[in-house]
């Protein structure tokens, strides 16, 4: 019987996607990067729509949302996977309000108007049946996924707008976006840059690696230095793990001191990230397991007398931020909300 | 980085014309050897005091041999090599030794020959030197008679002018006159930092000697070994360690014939200074303990008895290690548990002997408090601090220097150690220091340096590239998971490992300075050195 199998290969697959994210770990090392995950979350949520059952958009609705909540409490830190269901429920909305005829400017109306008139929007329910819903539910998740092939590239296109001849460039830790970006920069520009090792699982070292394949002249410095070089430093660029709601960003550990540097400095802190990243969710700190704190630290016999800390992620403020470089173009902090609030609806904030 | 433990040439010996006056029989070879080295030991002095010069005429002595005491191994150095070291920074207290008479003699009529040959190379070497362009100030020797000019530009030290290569080439020939090896430079070195030298540890300067060094005493050379390979580390062990050695080698001491201790005991302790320089440049804390020896050795009257002038001497060695770091450490201890109250989470970053030692106290006298120690990649000193800390059962947590932010909201007050003062209230210690303290004044954390006076330096600084010193490169690479990433970095021409080890910390960030004179602010230190000297 086909449509069990395909119950069956579903909820096989759905499940194996759970047990990746829980075995993910968090932070502990680039397994995947939130692109990849991204991409991920999409397909399962494709293969979902395709193969599930269901028979009007609340019902997918709720089917997306279910699954969406046991995702993101599979693996908490990895808010990628949050973004890209909101994303497809505010598809599966669109592409509803889109077969139903009423035009797309009702639904984008100014967020004021909208408090005023809140009451009556909410009484959807999405009970109506299309014949065509799930065909072009299919089409713009598949437009989605487009988007999300080519965000590195968008943005690695910018790095000439940005990067001078000579400059000297501050990166933290390992990010894949940054490195395609440093890379394109590097092909028409020549420049230095600094990256500081990020301890304690030292992804800088990669990424050093990794630039000096190119050509370009990369310099390792410990985290402890970052203040004493920043004053020859003309920009920082960073990638970071999440771009939160009002601007502000939770990266990697050590970001926020560079981004204090920065701003004693006066020197722009420039935020590469492509826009699944951005989330609607509040900062949520998030430590490293014990294994891994062992793992780090081997040589401290006197661990069972003393607390260590080993956060993951750090909170930077919008205000210490002077740019976000996304796949969409250059933005200023304080427009985020803005870009979120046409990514998702705000009854997808809370899934 | 210190300030006056370079070493002259060997020789600081007398005026020429006065010792002609006197006569004695000496060989024709010693003679010839006494009188080149008075005569090196002239421009020496004429050459600290040439800031305000007006003449440019040269006197430099062809060779200069090696100090007195291996008259049976006359070693007359095979190239005629200039005399001129690398500049020291002079010392204006230090001037006064130079003017004591001494009675080594030399014969009028023998020497005419070797004096000429001796003034027609030294014309040469004008010459040569005139024409050398960057070494500007020091290339110069002048005729102005001893005065007590204190010089307004200090000569550069050695060690912050590594990439022009007229300084490396009067280096290399001083320590070549001294006998000791020089040290080479290792891996790719970061361009803004090209003017520091980058060793590794690998290749100590230790295995260029050979055995039994004859030329550095025993003690000196454990002590470089230990210097070099980061066993004796932190600027007051390194000092302590300095001194324990400095006594060892006064003690084995013996004045040869017809030498003075005064002037000859520091002649010996040069080389040993280019030797410890070699193996690790000196911290500010040594180059003020060499130069309070210096001054000591050179103050023993000559009329008092060898071993009465060693007694003194251990005993002046032996108080200023009890005054400056012993009993400096238990006052700022006192005025600094006045600053900690019950329930203070304290932070403290690395490993200060200076700051374990106030805990310790503040603990004892039953003060509440627990301690957040932070670390940092390479060294991890912090690991040390907190054995001890925890040893005495105080209770601790351990993070790493990227997880500040995210303790600091716990923080009630920081704690910092500091490697020098300097004189326009930047703090120099080590790197990271100046981030703990931007973070902490971000979020409103007092910030309480503490340092003892004998740190205080003159030098004025604001950044941390001008004057630092780079460690071995290789310590940044680090095995995870069985991988490391930057295993051949040395293979890769467009990649460079940067391992500072000191930063410079802006005033503002710092809220009060603990010192054995008391509780003063960042700014105050010119005003603390001013009295020290007037009290010296």
């Amino acid at each position: 019987m086909p449509g069990a199998d395909k119950e069956t290969d579903l909820t096989e697959r759905i499940e194996a996607f759970l047990a990746d994210l829980k075995r993910g770990g968090s932070g502990t090392g680039p397994l995947r990067g939130s692109g990849e995950m991204a991409r991920e979350t999409t397909y399962l949520l494709r293969r979902i729509t395709a193969q599930a059952r269901w028979s009007s958009a609340g019902d997918l609705m709720e089917i997306i949302r279910n699954e969406g909540r046991r995702m993101t409490a599979a693996q908490p830190s990895e808010t990628t996977v949050g973004n890209m269901v909101r994303r497809v429920l505010k598809i599966i909305r669109e592409e509803y309000a889109r077969s139903r005829g009423s035009s797309e400017e009702t639904e984008q109306q100014e967020s004021l108007h909208k408090l005023l008139t809140a009451g009556e929007l909410s009484e959807e329910t999405f009970r109506e049946h299309f014949v065509h819903l799930k065909a072009n539910v299919i089409e713009a998740i598949n437009e989605l996924l487009t988007e999300l092939d080519g965000t590195t590239d968008n943005i690695a296109m910018q790095a000439l707008e940005h990067i001078h001849s000579n400059e000297v460039i501050m990166t933290v830790g390992r990010s894949r976006t940054v490195e395609a970006f440093l890379k394109d920069a590097a092909r028409k520009r020549k420049f230095h840059v600094i990256v500081a090792e990020c301890a304690p699982f030292c992804q800088g070292h990669e990424m050093a690696t990794g630039l000096s394949k190119v050509g370009i002249e990369t310099t390792v410095i410990a985290d402890a230095a970052i203040f004493a070089v920043m004053s020859r430093v003309n920009k920082v660029i960073i990638g970071t793990q999440t771009v939160l709601a009002n601007g502000g960003l939770r990266a990697v550990n050590g970001t926020h001191s560079v981004a204090l540097a920065a701003r004693h400095h006066s020197t722009p802190l420039i935020i590469c990230a492509p826009m699944f990243k951005l989330s609607p969710q509040v900062f949520t700190t998030c430590s490293l397991s014990l294994n891994d704190v062992n793992s780090c630290f081997p040589v401290l016999k006197i661990l069972s007398k003393v607390n260590v800390h080993c956060p993951v992620f750090d909170y930077v403020p919008p205000e210490l931020i002077t740019l976000f470089i996304s796949n969409i173009g250059g933005n200023a902090p304080s427009y985020i909300y803005r870009l979120m609030s046409e990514l998702y609806h705000p009854e997808d904030h809370k899934l | 980085m210190a300030d006056c433990g370079e070493p002259d040439g060997p020789g600081n010996k007398d005026d020429i014309t006065r010792s002609k006056n006197e006569g004695k029989e000496l060989t024709k070879e010693e003679k010839q050897r006494l009188r080149k080295q008075k005569k090196h030991q002239k421009k020496q002095k004429e050459r600290k005091n040439e800031k305000g010069p007006s003449e440019t005429e040269k006197d430099k002595t062809p060779v200069s041999l090696l100090p007195p005491p291996q008259p049976v191994a006359t070693q007359k150095a095979p190239s005629a090599l200039p005399a001129p070291a690398s500049a020291p920074i002079p010392v204006p207290a230090s001037a006064p030794f130079h003017s004591s008479p001494a009675p080594s003699p030399a014969d009028k009529p023998a020497k005419s020959k070797a004096e000429l040959k001796a003034e027609r190379r030294a014309r040469q070497e004008t010459d040569r030197a005139a024409k050398q362009p960057g070494s500007s100030s020091s290339g110069i020797k002048t005729k102005v008679p001893l005065s007590e000019l204190n010089p307004v530009v200090k000569r550069l030290p050695e060690h912050v002018q590594v990439d022009d290569p007229a300084v490396v080439k009067r280096l290399a020939k001083k320590l070549e006159r001294q006998q000791i090896p020089l040290r080479s430079d290792y891996g790719y070195k970061v361009s803004l930092f090209s003017h520091l030298h980058q060793y590794s540890r690998k290749a100590p300067l230790t295995q260029l000697l050979s055995i039994p060094s004859t030329v550095i005493h025993p003690s000196i050379v454990r002590l470089g070994l230990q210097y070099s390979q980061g066993i004796v580390a932190g600027s007051n062990a390194r000092s302590v360690a300095l001194l324990h050695a400095f006594k060892q080698v006064i003690r084995d001491y013996t004045t040869p014939p017809n030498e003075e201790l005064s002037r000859d005991l520091v002649n010996k302790l040069k080389p040993y200074i280019s030797f410890l320089n070699q193996c690790r440049p000196l911290s500010a804390s040594m180059g003020n303990a060499i130069k309070y020896i210096k001054k000591e050795i050179s103050n023993i009257p000559s009329q008092c008895k060898e071993e009465e002038a060693k007694t003194k001497l251990l005993t002046c060695i032996d108080r200023y290690i009890e005054e400056k770091i012993v009993l400096a450490a238990k006052a700022i201890s006192k005025y600094a548990i006045e600053k900690i109250s019950d329930g203070d989470v304290i932070l403290v970053y690395g490993y200060s002997s200076l700051v374990n030692n106030i805990l310790c106290e503040a603990f004892e006298k039953s003060r509440k408090f627990r301690v957040i120690v932070v670390d940092s990649r390479p060294r991890l000193e912090g690991r040390e601090a907190l054995r001890r800390l925890v040893q005495r059962g105080i209770s601790c947590t351990y993070v790493l220097i990227s997880a500040l932010s995210y303790i600091l909201p716990e923080v009630s007050k920081v704690f910092l150690g500091a490697h020098a003062l300097l004189a326009n209230g930047y703090v120099m210690s080590r790197v990271g220091t100046s981030q703990i303290a931007l973070v902490a004044r971000t979020y409103n954390v007092p910030v309480l340096v503490c340092c003892e006076t004998y740190k205080f330096c003159e030098r004025v600084q604001t950044d941390s590239f001008v004057s630092n010193e780079l460690d071995d490169p290789d310590d940044l690479m680090v095995t995870r998971k069985g991988k490391t990433q930057l295993e051949n970095w040395q293979d890769v021409s467009s990649l460079g490992l940067l391992n500072l080890v000191y930063d410079v910390t802006p005033p503002d960030f710092v809220d009060l300075v603990i010192t054995d004179l008391g509780m003063i602010p960042c700014t105050s230190v010119p005003v603390v050195l001013r009295v020290k000297n007037l009290d010296q």
